[in-house]
């Protein structure tokens, strides 16, 4: 089945403008159902989907099952230990062995750039992407977009500057394809080591300093620093990491205004970022969890080809309206 | 063996300064008579060339034959009749065999392979440290000795600056050259394309042009300070040229090789993650291919070698990071060539048959990339302007893995000879040819 979004979600880069604002639209009246005492529509009911997660995740799997079984839909998880891809078999056997069985969508989370598209070009079946190695983690870019888009209307004009690792982070490349196509500036600031020696031609700002990223920006995705990026000698030490890139809240402070503070999770606090930000009036981080759960289902709704403009009835009866994201 | 009359094709061959119509008569595995209009002699059998270049057989100095070790992806006889049926009328095969080609039993064992395909010529090139492990020298002497024309440790570079001068000045004395595929191995690490834009945009680890052109240098410098040959596998970048250049000006011993792959397509190709376009050295840049193409041109690089690398489907029929490195090359090479720097105005027919067979041959000392009289009879009579569709399922090959399947091309082998025997014959299967 091919909706408004195509086959797939492999990635920001391949969507427009349009159809990102209608996966963030269709989220607006999903965010409602996780409010209710009773959280689940019948909107997927009968529709079967394999979560393939080949790499440990526990925020993406459980807010992605969140959002199939709000939907209705019959969910099975499927993790590289303990399956057959502990003995061998290759990613494409996986795939056509779970369609042989008449599934309709698979989610997968795998180390491989490039394994979602792997997958996609080889089932019928509706592929997301929940993360491919360093390539893109498209739902992770929407749900951040979707929170800043809470807080600020429309994005175009808006400045947001992702920070730490941009080499290794696919929820930066998401980020930046989604963002710049919204209308959004977006800059980065990392170590030059942990930057893409190409992110010249990306069509970012680039701050080399956090102090200047900090005076530029209106929001800040600060990003997870990932241990092994010190064993494999891309930089020092988290010591110095902290000391020169760390979002402080005395670095906050000297911008005299607010910052809104995102975070894809997990976070290292007291490396990338400080626990009295994390944990401030500006931090959104708790609000991007619960956007996930709504734009993995508008993903899951427009991909299983839903209508967009019925998105709101699919939801069935008592609407509250769509304020579910102004909560504080 | 029957004296074959190749009638009324331009003949083509630069070692004559020779680019006209005429026949081309071959007896006792040897040229007999070159030019002009020759009548058959008695049980003659004759070739209608009408329209076909008559040229040099095509040397390929840098293929994979994958036997012993891997005979279910090549062997040695596959290999020799998809170079026959590319044009080509000897290969010269890497030693990244498995167990590596390191000493004379080795390169012995692959001579006679060869012999018993009776195809393309297969000459052997002997690694130049033991196991390829970088360490202690192979026996060059025994291996030459053998039939081994050259050495290599080929895909794994030669990270010891002491090891390659050693090797250097040990192979003047069996007067071969050392090949080295340039790539500082901590830099390259890890990396499955060209480091630039593109591998920042899929997410996958690059290998910058510096991890070449270091090497690129650091083997000029050796090589003038021994006075050895030095001759650089598959060149991939404009900053490689600009060095090769460098050293030539100042009269140092070093020649190089560029692949029709590095020719013809760029970094783009790995948008949609196709392993097809997953190479060593990767694809890199628009810019990087046009200062080949005008290497080629102009002589900074010497000759053109396929790097045939067949791999087995499964193999690459896999994520990205995790599929290996090359791709077939030997019938499409020609074709490549001829649509991609032939058609688009940067070489003729006749530089086309220089460096794909006259200066390979000049260069490895082989036999063959002449049709002067006496030669080895070694002929390649292809069509220039054929234009067909590349289909792997057709390759004499077992590789399949092809970045050019289902491309239209121009230019095609339609009658490769070896020693005054024919080998391919314009899709037919190999007849085989009298050892």
């Amino acid at each position: 089945m091919t909706g408004a979004l195509g086959k797939d979600l492999l990635g920001l880069e391949s969507l427009t403008g349009d159809q990102i604002r209608l996966i963030l639209d269709t989220a607006e009246p999903f965010k409602e159902i996780s409010e209710r005492a009773i959280k689940k529509v019948p909107a997927l009911r009968g529709s079967t989907i394999v979560n393939l997660f080949f790499e440990n995740s526990t925020r993406t799997r459980i807010s992605f099952e969140f959002a199939e079984k709000r939907l209705s839909a019959d969910t099975v998880n499927v993790s590289a230990s303990g399956s057959s891809v502990s003995k061998g078999e290759t990613l494409v056997d996986t795939a056509r062995n779970l369609e042989a069985m008449r599934i309709d969508m698979v989610v997968i989370r795998h180390s491989a750039s490039g394994a979602a598209q792997f997958l996609a070009d080889r089932i019928e079946s509706n592929v997301i992407n929940a993360g491919d190695g360093t390539h893109e983690h498209p739902t992770q870019g929407l749900l951040d977009i979707l929170t800043l888009r809470d807080r600020f209307g429309d994005l175009a004009g808006r400045r947001v500057c992702l920070c730490g690792d941009i080499l290794h982070s696919r929820v930066a490349r998401s980020n930046i394809w989604g963002l710049t196509k919204l209308g959004a500036e977006v800059a980065v600031c990392g170590p030059r080591s942990l930057l893409p020696n190409a992110i010249d031609e990306f069509g970012v700002r680039i701050f080399d300093r956090i102090e200047e990223a900090i005076e530029w920006a209106e929001a800040l995705n600060v990003l997870r620093l990932q241990f092994e990026r010190m064993t494999a000698g891309y930089i020092p030490s988290a010591r110095e990491y902290n000391r020169v890139f760390g979002i402080t809240r005395e670095r906050l402070d000297r911008a005299q205004r607010d910052i809104l503070i995102l975070h894809p999770g997990p976070m290292n606090r007291g490396v990338e970022i400080d626990s009295d930000v994390a944990d401030g009036p500006h931090s959104v981080i708790l609000d991007q969890v619960t956007n996930g759960v709504a734009v993995r289902m508008a993903v899951l709704y427009l991909l299983a080809g839903g209508k967009p403009e019925l998105a709101e009835a699919a939801k069935g009866g008592s609407g509250r309206g769509r304020d579910a994201g102004d909560r504080e | 063996m029957k004296p074959i009359l190749l009638r009324g094709g331009t003949v083509v061959d630069p070692s004559q300064k020779m680019n006209t119509r005429g026949d081309l008569l071959l007896s006792d595995g040897k040229i007999s008579a070159v030019g002009g209009k020759i009548d058959p002699p008695d049980g003659a059998d004759v070739v209608d060339c009408d329209g076909m270049i008559v040229s040099p057989g095509f040397i390929d100095v840098h293929c994979h034959l994958r036997e012993p070790g891997r005979e279910d992806v090549e062997t040695v006889a596959t290999g020799a009749r998809a170079a026959a049926a590319g044009g080509f009328t000897a290969v010269c095969a890497m030693p990244n065999t498995d167990p590596v080609t390191d000493n004379q039993a080795a390169v012995g064992f692959i001579v006679r392979q060869a012999q018993r395909a009776a195809s393309a010529r297969v000459y052997p090139i002997g690694a130049i440290s033991v196991r390829q492990e970088g360490k202690v020298l192979a026996e060059f002497g025994e291996m030459v000795g053998a039939g081994a024309i050259a050495v290599s440790d080929d895909g794994k570079p030669v990270a010891s600056a002491q090891l390659m001068r050693t090797a250097l000045e040990y192979a003047r004395t069996f007067k071969i050259p050392v090949i080295d595929h340039c790539e500082e191995p901590t830099l390259a690490a890890g990396g499955a394309m060209n480091e630039g834009i593109v591998s920042a945009q899929l997410g996958l680890k690059g290998v910058p042009a510096e991890a070449e052109e270091i090497m690129v240098i650091r083997d000029i410098l050796l090589a003038r300070l021994t006075g050895g040959h030095v001759h650089l596998a598959h060149m991939s970048t404009r900053g490689s040229v600009e060095l090769i250049r460098w050293g030539k000006d100042r009269g140092i011993n070093v020649t190089a090789e560029v692949c029709p792959h590095h020719l013809s397509l760029t970094e783009e190709s790995v948008r949609g993650y196709d392993t097809n376009a997953k190479m060593n050295p990767p694809l890199r840049t628009a810019d990087d291919v046009e200062a080949l193409r005008e290497a080629v041109k102009d002589g900074t690089i010497d000759l053109i070698a396929t790097d045939h690398a067949p791999h087995h489907y499964d193999e690459k029929e896999r994520e990205f990071a995790d599929a290996p490195n090359g791709i077939v090359g030997l019938e499409t090479a020609l074709a490549v060539v001829v649509t991609n720097l032939v058609e688009k105005g940067y070489l003729g027919f006749a530089d086309l048959v220089d460096r794909m067979s006259c200066t390979p041959a000049r260069i490895f000392n082989l036999p063959g990339g002449s049709l002067k009289r006496g030669s080895a009879a070694d002929v390649t009579v292809f069509d220039p302007a054929a234009r067909w569709k590349v289909d792997p399922s057709l390759f004499l090959s077992k590789g399949r893995n092809s970045p050019y399947t289902g491309m239209t091309l121009a230019g095609r082998a339609n009658c490769t000879i070896v020693a005054g025997s024919v080998v391919f014959r314009s899709g037919i299967p190999a007849r085989g040819r009298k050892v």
